[in-house]
């Protein structure tokens, strides 16, 4: 991981603290998430300290802290998906799957993501797991997109 | 595609097309022009339209079933990848140009589709139902009997300036913009100009800011140009945040060297050598589009140093939002790029005199420099020609919601809103009943039927209650709750507030738990909470009004907008939802009243048994009860009952 810190830092100048979010953004890109022992090192990098780093961090949606499931889904909560009945897809999902939205399950197996439109508002409503994308979500299709990951072998 | 981004081929649109101040040509280059712009081809194109919505639509699946159509007939043809033309609810699209036939568009071409649709067009056997239309060519023979695309009423009453190569261009190749005269307007401006030269040009044809307040684009270039300063910057921004508006990401994804090239005029202009292209996260498609667009145009020489030896210096940086609505406020924008959480500051000082390392900066929206390179072209006052006293030019918006056509619009300002919702967007779908034009996403309003005369235009629009900065436009029919959709945008604007002002962050939860406790259900209360739920919603109004006046910046002075607007036009369903404690639409699932048909119940028992609340009672194969005061409208009784012999009021 440190040889991976150090090839992302040689891009950015040291000390300027405007390489922060580039930063981050490509070690997310490369391990999925943000390791607590990289933020602090990133931080010594910028000369800014460990809780400055994670403040930014948190305070921007993109960045996670803790690994993705197996299966990634995004649920579109953009206005036209709204009208659509992405609420109740949203509540199917997290009862279904146990897992909260911006969450992962428990056996790893499902994170889920509220995005804030995909911007695909004729689909609508829209669900995206891992690059797949389901458009025209019915609750009949919701159920069988739950049940074939669900059965989907590790 | 190979063959057309040669070197030969740079150095022809370079020296003979760029740097031509006419535009006429002899034969021999307008013909090898046709050929490189695709308006006379030798051979079949098949064009697809791959925006990120026809992606999503299926167009990547589309584009692999016509590369595998050419190859299977052994045709000698190319398959081009293109953005998307605007009627996203037509995609994927498909056009297919025959060498000698005009380009003709297919719509609704999913992959499933290709082989028939293609054998269509090649044994010349089309299927009406299938053709949304031809493109009118001068020398290329029109298919019979087929419409113009133009004629198509999303198409007929919009006026394309910026979106003019949207879908009609490869993205991905600054050929393709250079032969349909593009950096041509950079090239004149660089060698012709000066810097307070374009400053004027640009005061002259009194372009707005599309992107907020409108504020006049010349007139913030003088005050940064007039700075003095030797450290200047450009910001594009292109963080379009809005559920529901995808204008910006549609011109990034169908004409991206049209932004580049605005971006160098503008920074042209106020003298900056630096500028930033701050896009949005979730924008993987245009990101890269970007990107790649930047890499040719430095290649070109069109941005680096000493651009067309004029002297002048750009380098273009792109940043990547990080998921802050907030960040499309330009102050927050700034910390973001210094790499801050992205917290708006109060003004003045503006960022054209202090913003981005203390430098003074611009910031200007993707639209508002989308338009400079055409200004320039054909001078200010053609540019006022277009559009309204007011309002000059045209605007983007993108249309959602219930509407039968969707997608994205360039539209002349002085269009009137109910023209873009009946003639453009064709009405509202089958069966439903239009009830109100939500405009503007969150910090925006709903506009009803009785106001759609207003037309488009910043004063206008603010007589309204809205801004012209947010383009997006959802069209909503009887099915919508105002109540849930209301607390839908509270919900948004509270999660998304950065939490440095107390109007905004305690205001917005405030009103946000206003609006869940209309919309629950009633549960057993003692005087004392009807009391404090009634006074919540008695002065909705007025904190409402608080938080307008005290905020900040722009994302809490509009986040009571959704609330005041469908409070103003909508105050019967909110009365409905407090006193009576019901919902017409049947959207606030809390309010919902389910009964038991007993004539269809045939008491099969199993609504009972999955009632977590046990609210139903009844034996088995007679009918059985909801009993009101434990039902909690939770809707699985309704959900699990085979015979539909549940309902609710």
């Amino acid at each position: 991981m440190k040889e991976l810190l150090d090839k992302i830092l040689s891009k950015y100048p040291a000390g300027k603290k405007e390489g922060l979010l580039p930063i981050l953004q490509e070690i997310q890109k490369q391990q999925d998430f943000l390791p607590e022992e990289l933020l602090s090192e990133v931080g010594r990098y910028l000369n800014l300290p460990a809780n400055k780093v994670y403040g930014v961090a948190a305070f921007y949606d993109q960045f996670r802290f803790r690994p993705r499931g197996q299966n990634h889904i995004r649920i579109c909560r953009g206005t036209a998906c709204h009208l659509y009945g992405s609420l109740n897809y949203l509540s199917e999902l997290e009862k279904q799957l146990k897992v909260k939205a911006g969450g992962t399950s428990r056996d790893r197996k499902f994170s889920l993501e509220i995005t804030s439109c995909l911007g695909a508002c004729e689909s609508a409503p829209v669900l995206q797991v891992n690059d797949k994308y389901y458009t025209h979500v019915t609750p009949e299709e919701l159920a069988k997109i739950i049940r074939s990951f669900k059965e989907k072998p590790e | 595609m190979a063959s057309l981004s040669s070197p030969e081929n740079k150095e022809f649109l370079v020296e003979k097309i760029l740097k031509n101040y006419s535009n006429f040509f002899d034969k021999v280059t307008a013909d090898r022009l046709g050929q490189i712009k695709r308006d006379k081809v030798s051979r079949p194109v098949v064009f697809i339209g791959m925006g990120t919505c026809g992606l999503i639509a299926g167009a990547g699946k589309t584009y692999d079933a016509a590369i595998r159509f050419m190859a299977d007939h052994k045709i000698d043809g190319e398959v081009v990848k293109v953005g998307c033309l605007g009627l996203c609810s037509a995609e994927p699209l498909m056009d297919v140009q025959l060498p000698g036939k005009a380009r003709i568009s297919l719509h609704h071409a999913t992959d499933d589709r290709v082989e028939d649709l293609l054998n269509s067009v090649f044994h010349r056997t089309l299927v009406a139902e299938t053709i949304l239309g031809q493109y009118k060519h001068v020398d290329q023979e029109d298919w019979p009997n087929v419409p113009y695309i133009d004629q198509h009423p999303f198409f007929s009453r919009q006026h394309r300036i910026l979106l003019r190569n949207t879908g009609i261009i490869s993205p991905h190749s600054i050929d393709d913009y250079i032969a349909r005269g593009g950096y041509k307007s950079l090239y004149k401006t660089v060698l012709n100009y000066t810097a307070d030269k374009v400053c004027d040009i640009i005061e002259q044809s009194e372009l707005r800011g599309r992107g907020g307040g409108g504020f006049p684009t010349g007139r913030k270039w003088m005050v940064a140009s007039g700075t003095g300063s030797d450290q200047k910057y450009l910001i594009c921004n292109a963080d379009e945040s809005d559920p529901g508006a995808f204008m910006n990401r549609a011109l990034i994804e169908g004409d991206p060297h049209r932004i580049l090239e605005g971006i160098a005029i503008a920074s042209y202009a106020i003298g900056a050598n630096h500028a930033y292209i701050y896009v949005r996260t979730d924008y993987e498609q245009p990101l890269f589009i970007l990107e790649n667009a930047l890499k040719q145009a430095r290649e070109y020489g069109f941005l680096g140093e000493n651009i067309f030896g004029s002297g002048f210096t750009l380098s273009i940086f792109i940043r990547q939002g990080a998921g802050a609505f907030v960040c499309g406020e330009e102050t927050a924008l700034i910390a973001s790029i210094e790499g801050r959480r992205g917290i708006p500051q109060s003004k003045p000082p503006f960022p054209a005199e202090k913003g981005l390392f203390g430098h003074p900066t611009i910031v200007n929206n993707v639209e508002t420099l989308a338009n400079v390179p055409a200004i320039l072209e054909n001078g200010p006052s053609w540019f006022k020609s277009i559009g309204t006293k007011q309002s000059r030019g045209t605007k983007l918006f993108s249309i959602a919601g219930k509407g039968i056509n969707t997608g994205f619009i360039e539209i002349p300002m002085g269009i009137t809103l109910g023209e873009i919702v009946n003639d453009i967007a064709g009405g509202v779908k089958s069966g439903g009943k239009f009830k109100a034009l939500q405009l503007g996403g969150p910090s925006g309003v709903c506009i009803p039927a009785q106001h759609l005369g207003t037309p488009v235009g910043y004063e206008t629009l603010a007589e309204v209650g809205s801004s012209m900065g947010l383009g997006g436009m959802i069209i909503l029919d009887m099915d919508t709750c105002m109540v849930n959709l209301s607390k839908y945008f509270m919900e948004f604007l509270q999660k998304e507030s950065c939490g440095k002002c107390i109007p905004c962050r305690e205001g917005t939860g405030r009103m946000l738990k206003i609006l869940e406790e209309i919309t629950r259900r009633p549960r057993e209360e003692s005087s004392h909470e009807t009391l404090e739920r009634f006074k919540g919603v008695v002065e909705l109004e007025s904190l409402a009004e608080v938080i307008r006046d005290t905020s900040l910046c722009g994302l809490g002075q509009n986040a009571p907008n959704p609330v005041l607007s469908s409070l103003k036009w909508f105050r019967e369903e909110y009365e409905e939802h407090i006193f009576d404690r019901k919902c017409q639409a049947g959207i606030c699932h809390d309010l919902r009243t389910f009964y038991i048909d007993v004539e269809i119940c045939n008491g099969c028992n199993i609504c009972q048994k999955k009632c977590p609340e046990n609210a139903i009672v009844g034996s088995i194969k007679l009918p059985h009860f909801i009993i009101e005061g434990k039902c909690t409208g939770c809707g699985i009784c309704s959900d699990s009952c085979k015979f539909n012999a549940i309902y609710y009021k």
